[in-house]
Order: C-alpha cells, then sequence, then structure tokens
C-alpha cells in the first residue's frame, strides 16, 4: 500500500480497513490480520497498526478478543460506515472545488454534466 | 531509560562530530536518524555501540556506562562491510553464535530463508543487496534490548530494501527493544519510524514524532524547512 505522505499512517490503515469493510471484502465478524502480520504487509511500525486497531476498536467496528486476536464488529452498520466514508470523499471534492474558485450552482452542473456521460 | 546519551562531545582528526550531544530513549520505539553526510549519524551509533571512547560526556544503556558489560545489550550493525570474503554464510552464523550468549540460531535460519539467503554460499560471491540482507539477519538475530542500524538501506535494489524494511517492521519486539536507523533512503523507510531525529554538525536540529509531524506538515517538508 501507499501512504499519502501528509497524512498520519494510522489514519490511512483505517481507512483502508473501512473501506475494505463498505466494500464486503472483509466482513462481520471476520479476523483481522494480527499486528504484527499487517505490519509487514504494510511495510510499517507495528506501534502504528496497533494504534490503527485501538482506534477501530474505539469506534467500535472492531474488538479484541483476549488471546484469540482481533475483529470487525458483528454488529456494524455497513451502510452507517458507506455514509461516513462517502460524506468524507464529498467533503474533500468540495473544498478542492471551492479552492478552484466555482461556486455551488457551477459544481451541481459540472457534477449533473459528468454523472450523464458517464451514464451515456 | 533505555539509552541516556548526556554532553556527549567527540571529535577526531581535528573535527568536531558530536557537540555536547544529549538525547534519551525509551524502549518500543523506531528511531530514524536523518541528516547530511558528516553530521555525526554514525559516529553517534558508534559511541552508543561503545566502538570508540567519546572525549566528554556519558552514555548510559539501562544505566551502565558503555563499556564491555553493554555490549550484550546492544546489536549494532556497521555501515560497512565486515565479512572475510571466504567464508560461507553458516560459517559466520556459527562466529556469531560463539561471540554473543543471545544469538539465536533458529530465528537466524528463519531469517536466512525468509531473505532469501543460502547458507551454503561464499560471501564473495554476494551482490550488494544479498551482503546488507546478511547484515540484517545477524543484526536481528540476537535478542539485545537496543538496536543500531548504520544506513542498512543504503546502496542497494529496491527489492533488497523492500525485503529488509519488511523484516524489520515484523521483527521489532516494541515491549523489549528500541531501534535507531540511520538512513539516507527516507522516503523509502519513513513508515518505520515512531520518531526522527534530524542531525546536523554534531548536534540534533529537530526531534519529534513523525505521525503527529504528518497531521499538517510531512517528513518533505520538515526536511526542506530544516536543510535549506
Amino acid at each position: 500500500m501507499d501512504f499519502n505522505p501528509e497524512r498520519p499512517i494510522y489514519l490511512q490503515i483505517i481507512d483502508e480497513i473501512k473501506k475494505r469493510i463498505v466494500r464486503g471484502d472483509l466482513k462481520p465478524s471476520e479476523k483481522l490480520p494480527s499486528q504484527r502480520e499487517l505490519a509487514t504487509i504494510m511495510s510499517v511500525n507495528p506501534n502504528t497498526v496497533q494504534r490503527a486497531y485501538k482506534e477501530l476498536e474505539d469506534a467500535k467496528i472492531a474488538q479484541t478478543l483476549r488471546g484469540q486476536g482481533t475483529f470487525i464488529s458483528s454488529t456494524i452498520s455497513l451502510k452507517e460506515l458507506q455514509n461516513e466514508l462517502a460524506s468524507e470523499a464529498l467533503e474533500e471534492f468540495l473544498t478542492q472545488m471551492s479552492e478552484l474558485g466555482l461556486s455551488h450552482g457551477e459544481i451541481k452542473e459540472l457534477l449533473v454534466r459528468s454523472l450523464q456521460e458517464r451514464t451515456e | 531509560m533505555l539509552l541516556r546519551v548526556t554532553n556527549v562531545s567527540k571529535s577526531y582528526f581535528g573535527k568536531q562530530a558530536l557537540k555536547n550531544f544529549t538525547y534519551e530513549l525509551e524502549y518500543g520505539k523506531i528511531i530514524g536518524l536523518l541528516g547530511p553526510n558528516g553530521s555525526g549519524k554514525s559516529t553517534l551509533l558508534k559511541s552508543i555501540a561503545g566502538l570508540f571512547p567519546v572525549d566528554s560526556g556519558e552514555v548510559l544503556i539501562n544505566g551502565q556506562r558503555v563499556g564491555t558489560r553493554t555490549k550484550s545489550q546492544v546489536v549494532y550493525l556497521p555501515e560497512v562491510d565486515p565479512f572475510n570474503q571466504n567464508y560461507k554464510v553458516v560459517d559466520i552464523i556459527r562466529f556469531y553464535e560463539t561471540c554473543f550468549k543471545d544469538f539465536d540460531l533458529k530465528k537466524a535460519e528463519e531469517l536466512l530463508h525468509e531473505l532469501a539467503l543460502d547458507k551454503n554460499q561464499v560471501i564473495g560471491s554476494f551482490s550488494k543487496g544479498m551482503r546488507a540482507r546478511l547484515k540484517l539477519v545477524l543484526a536481528l538475530s540476537r535478542k539485545a534490548p537496543l538496536l543500531l542500524l548504520d544506513e542498512p538501506l543504503s546502496g542497494i535494489d529496491p527489492l533488497s530494501r523492500d525485503t529488509i524494511i519488511k523484516a524489520i517492521a515484523r521483527e521489532f519486539n516494541p515491549e523489549k527493544q528500541s531501534i535507531i536507523l540511520s538512513t539516507h533512503e527516507v522516503f523509502e523507510s519513513e513508515s518505520l519510524f515512531d520518531e526522527v531525529v534530524l542531525l546536523e554538525k554534531g548536534h540534533i536540529k529537530w526531534q519529534g514524532n513523525i505521525e503527529s509531524l504528518r497531521e499538517n506538515s510531512s517528513l518533505k517538508r520538515l526536511l526542506e524547512e530544516v536543510y535549506l
């Protein structure tokens, strides 16, 4: 995985795991790789993975069972997670568009046109 | 405190390599030691490893002054290639096993396999990348609390580099260890670090947590600010 050098790596690991859950690559109750495994796969410091797992636990997205590992929560709402990721992406998109000096009306127009082109 | 360097100065050939250098390191961290050539990175690592006496100041490892007794607590991976070219890998492994009580033969064999090195091959026939990987196998096969890796990534092919970074990520034991890694390959290795220490002319220009840094800047920007 290539990391964005301007964003904490633990947040990027969290984003990646959330994305995989929303896409269905990781299922509720599924076991996550051990911290050491993920650190090796991603070539990152194990402390960084530990922090990402801790945050996922605090957000009730994952839970650690002592001696067994870390699992995706069984009660996780995919729709909620999808909405969360979507609004983050949208927020970023809107910020970039505003930085280009586009008005809300113009953004809307461009968006509608792009979507139409895609469906054609 | 695992490591305590207090007011250390060291010069050689009339050049001061470290000036009143003070630094502390606890357990559980991987430190990126960065800086241009001649900024004191190697001198610092060698002083901690006890390879030469310092002119003034003090280096303590787990409260003990650096000396014969601290050798068992420090692993030092040298930048230069220390091997007899006629030896086979297995000869060197055996030699290390007799030198260091904490050398784990099983771990060494496992690492040789993972880093794709043949233990019956003669060192003289090794590429640069293979030598770098062998040095790492030897360093990671010991159970010492402080690992000093002097330029483990320099001048080697990208594939060996990635293998080495992965091996460090996998073998690092935050409960019982800390690692100081000096490198010029800053961007290839930054994902390994908890903290970075930037040196210039024998003292620290900047030190801090790199994840916090990434919240509103980047290592690249920091290096530009500090060195340009």
